[in-house]
């Protein structure tokens, strides 16, 4: 479980978090919500600690991140993966070696046990015939789908995606959905996704937080989202005109 | 104000670097990748100018020893010296600003601006150090070896081009080449090229390092690195030169 107590963030006397709480829950696909620029990205970056918080309390199952000294985040990070908007695979590496380099820096497994890992992270996110391919050669889906799997590789508490559905098609997105969703249930691990798909809302969304202008604004799960009031989320969720039908079918059921 | 916080940044990224790293047998292999990627690939390059910086090195003293009364030795005398003490050291280490520090700067730039660096740091991994420690070793070894590789092939130079064009003929050159020599020379140059090694690839892997924005940024990084570091040779040539010869 993952919990944020206040949290404000400003860049340049901007700011940008502006006093968020929530708690994020075990087991569940956690998501954060909003338009461009609402801040998902900065307040997701706030949590894993890429950005210091002004404000406000961090806690990862009750260890207060905020006030942890370098030696103890660092190995707090190690129970840590996060997927990428674009997948931050490293160049140079073969899909196979990004996968293991978590293994080869922080684990004391042998060679055959590392591969065994490897090759089962890389089954489960179905690749099987890319291991040696870099990440230039394969298609912007794989290389997400190798991101999580470098991500889960060390066996992580807690599973950070930012966009994981950008630039993807529909299929391929909800192909990413759906493995993000059954990983953090199979393996209990907290995930926390930033996104502004409404299809991976209506489909994996179990807790969710909308912020607009780096406010919080609305939260709740995917079936009370359709009926909720709140107009900055209803412009959000109705500017795509087929979920208003969906709704509006519901409700003259 | 801005060129303290520069420096500042910059002192504070070499305590990240200099730091103890997280699993030493993967720093070693990144450092053998690094001494082959910008070490062992820049000796065409080193090769290539040292021959023809020294071809008209000897040239130019020919044509300049007007006087009779002065022996032809003196050409590769003057070419040897010239290449010892100030072309193979600091005029190649500008030309390695260039190959190596724009390589450096882009490399680490280009995995900024993808996230690879927040990748890194999410895994608990020390970037500064894991991306630009085996970065400054490669460069600080290396660089003495291209130096000494420098002065041979520069030497080669004068005397394929000497006698072949008339200015010099070969055992004049050669026994200019051999005369007078000041081993403390090659040892002032060899210390000069272990701090240019250092300047080339700390302050390249800063602007890399601290780039933000996209590939236009990383392109302005590179152009920003190559000078300042240019720059900084030239100040380190001055005082080191000041303080040891």
């Amino acid at each position: 479980m993952i919990e944020i107590k206040n949290i404000y963030k400003s860049f340049e006397n901007k700011e940008v978090i502006k006093n968020i709480s929530k708690v994020f829950n075990q087991g569940e696909t956690n998501l954060i919500i909003g338009r461009s620029g609402s801040g998902k990205t900065v307040l997701l970056k706030s949590i894993v600690g890429l950005h210091e918080i002004d404000k406000g309390q961090i806690l990862y199952d009750n260890r207060d991140f905020t006030s942890m000294g370098l030696k103890l985040r660092k190995k707090l990070r190690q129970e840590m993966g996060m997927v990428f908007q674009g997948g931050a695979l490293f160049d140079s590496l073969t899909v196979e070696e990004n996968v293991r380099f978590p293994l080869d820096m922080f684990s004391e497994l042998s060679n055959a046990e590392k591969q065994k890992q490897v090759d089962f992270c890389l089954e489960r996110v179905n690749i099987t015939d890319a291991n040696k391919l870099y990440p230039s050669e394969i298609s912007g889906g794989m290389q997400k789908r190798v991101a999580i799997a470098r991500s889960i590789v060390l066996n992580p508490k807690y599973l950070f995606c930012d966009e994981p559905n950008s630039g993807l098609d529909p299929e391929t997105s909800m192909v990413i959905d759906e493995l993000i969703h059954s990983i953090t249930v199979d393996l209990k691990i907290t995930t926390i996704i930033n996104t502004h798909d409404m299809n991976s809302v209506m489909e994996i969304g179990d807790n969710i937080l909308f912020i607009s202008d780096g406010e919080m604004v609305w939260e709740g799960n995917r079936k009370e989202i359709l009926y909720s009031e709140n107009k900055k989320l209803q412009e959000f969720v109705f500017a795509n005109k087929q979920y208003q039908r969906i709704r509006d079918d519901k409700i003259n059921q | 104000m801005n060129i303290f916080n520069q420096t500042g940044r910059y002192f504070a990224l070499m305590l990240r670097v200099f730091s103890k790293p997280e699993r030493h047998s993967l720093y070693l292999r990144q450092t053998f990748n690094e001494i082959e990627n910008l070490g062992v690939n820049s000796v065409g390059i080193v090769a290539v100018i040292s021959i023809f910086m020294g071809g008209i090195m000897t040239l130019q003293v020919a044509y300049n020893m007007v006087n009779p009364l002065l022996p032809n030795t003196l050409i590769g005398l003057g070419n040897r010296d010239s290449l010892i003490l100030e072309f193979s050291s600091t005029i190649m280490g500008l030309i390695m600003a260039g190959k190596i520090g724009s390589n450096i700067t882009s490399e680490i730039g280009s995995m900024k601006v993808t996230e690879q660096i927040d990748s890194l740091e999410i895994m608990g991994v020390n970037s500064a150090s894991y991306l630009i420690l085996p970065k400054i070793i490669a460069v600080v070894l290396m660089f003495p070896l291209l130096y000494i590789l420098s002065v041979f092939f520069g030497i080669l130079g004068g005397l394929i081009v000497g006698p072949a064009v008339g200015a010099v003929t070969a055992p004049d050159y050669l026994n200019g080449i051999q005369s007078s020599f000041n081993p403390y020379y090659v040892t002032f140059s060899l210390i000069k090229c272990l701090v240019f090694g250092f300047l080339i690839s700390s302050i390249s892997a800063f602007f890399g390092y601290t780039v933000e924005g996209g590939a236009f940024d990383v392109g302005t990084a590179s152009t920003r690195a190559v000078v300042n570091t240019n720059i900084m040779i030239l100040v380190w040539d001055l005082i080191l030169t000041q303080l040891l010869l």
